[in-house]
């Protein structure tokens, strides 16, 4: 369980951010998860609650965009959503997708701010 | 209430990345060949890191950091091969990241070191999203734990550059399926080298010998681009 690890590491990385831009009155927190990122999206959530507790971010919503896992076929020379993430395989031609074009996410997309 | 979006577009784990990959230019300029072990816990890590170490050290240098959540046991069974064994305890988290393997390399000498082992704390879901820096990352896998566990964790075999499978010796009497397993680790890391050792009985070890010289004399070749 690292999403409390991954938790922190958001926080502080928000906060900064909002430093940066002068203090912002955060109201949600709009995150990108790919589905190969190896972080669980509901224990995120919970983790994300209790870290935030008495920091800049308390109160927040944590709003989580799950990203596809997608590969890239050399054959088909496509992407391709391989049919799990335990079979990295191009579902039309079958041949093993070594690229990986996405899925692997853990990123801040952007913040939702009182007007 | 109205609100507006502010676009921030950044990596949760940025600071990581960005101190891991500060640490694989320092390993590439000290001529140091960094690997990493993960595995699940009880896979035979530390046995496998023993042999290695041992095995190296006859001609190489040789260092090991090993992280785990309390004790210090990992690292005395490994100092009988070398003096540069350190201990990361990691308290309760379960995954080593770079700032640790930084703080952990202090006042080390890189460029007297050939080979640096980092042994994760074991577990096969948080330390694949954490870079340490190495060049090669070994996922192992033991014939006691079953031939699926590559379909169960498909992030850290993927986040891996090499599986072995380890307690070999013991296949036979786990009823361990060798071919299902090799299928299984090339569904979620099509490619992947596979290698299958005993460090009991020395079974297999030397082909990964064989590969990390190899591996060394590409890292002491900086214009060959390397596999990571």
């Amino acid at each position: 369980m690292h999403e409390l690890s991954i938790a922190i590491s958001m926080i502080d990385q928000i906060t900064e951010e909002s430093e940066n831009r002068g203090g912002l009155d955060v109201e949600a927190v709009h995150l990108k998860l790919g589905a190969f990122s190896g972080v669980d999206k509901e224990a995120l959530l919970f983790a994300y609650e209790l870290a935030c507790e008495g920091s800049l971010l308390e109160g927040s919503r944590l709003v989580i965009e799950t990203i596809p896992l997608v590969i890239y076929c050399d054959r088909c020379q496509k992407n391709r959503v391989p049919p799990s993430l335990y079979e990295l395989s191009c579902p039309e031609c079958g041949s093993p997708g070594q690229k990986i074009v996405s899925g692997r996410e853990i990123e801040v997309a952007s913040l939702e701010i009182a007007a | 209430m109205n609100t507006r979006m502010v676009e921030v577009r950044a990596k949760v784990l940025k600071q990581n990345d960005l101190l891991a990959r500060d640490l694989r230019e320092r390993f590439r300029r000290e001529g140091t060949c960094v690997v990493g072990l993960v595995s699940s816990p009880g896979s035979g890590k530390t046995a496998f890191l023993e042999k290695l170490l041992a095995g190296l050290a006859r001609d190489c240098r040789v260092a090991a950091l090993v992280g785990d959540l309390a004790t210090e046991n990992d690292a005395a069974r490994l100092r009988r091969a070398t003096e540069n064994v350190r201990q990361i305890n990691t308290g309760t988290v379960c995954h080593l990241d770079a700032q640790m393997v930084d703080k952990a390399l202090e006042s080390w000498h890189l460029d007297r070191i050939d080979f640096l082992f980092i042994e994760n704390v074991g577990n096969l879901v948080c330390p694949s999203s954490y870079d340490l820096g190495e060049e090669l990352r070994f996922v192992l896998l033991s014939a006691t734990e079953g031939e699926d566990k590559p379909l169960k964790y498909p992030t850290i075999f993927n986040s891996s550059d090499v599986a072995i499978i380890t307690k070999m010796d013991l296949a036979e009497a786990a009823e361990f399926d060798l071919p299902a397993a090799r299928h299984n680790i090339e569904s979620v890391r099509p490619g992947m080298q596979v290698f299958e050792v005993s460090a009991k009985t020395g079974f297999g070890m030397q082909a990964v010998f064989d590969l990390l010289h190899a591996q060394l004399a590409r890292a002491r070749q900086p214009q060959v681009a390397s596999t990571r």
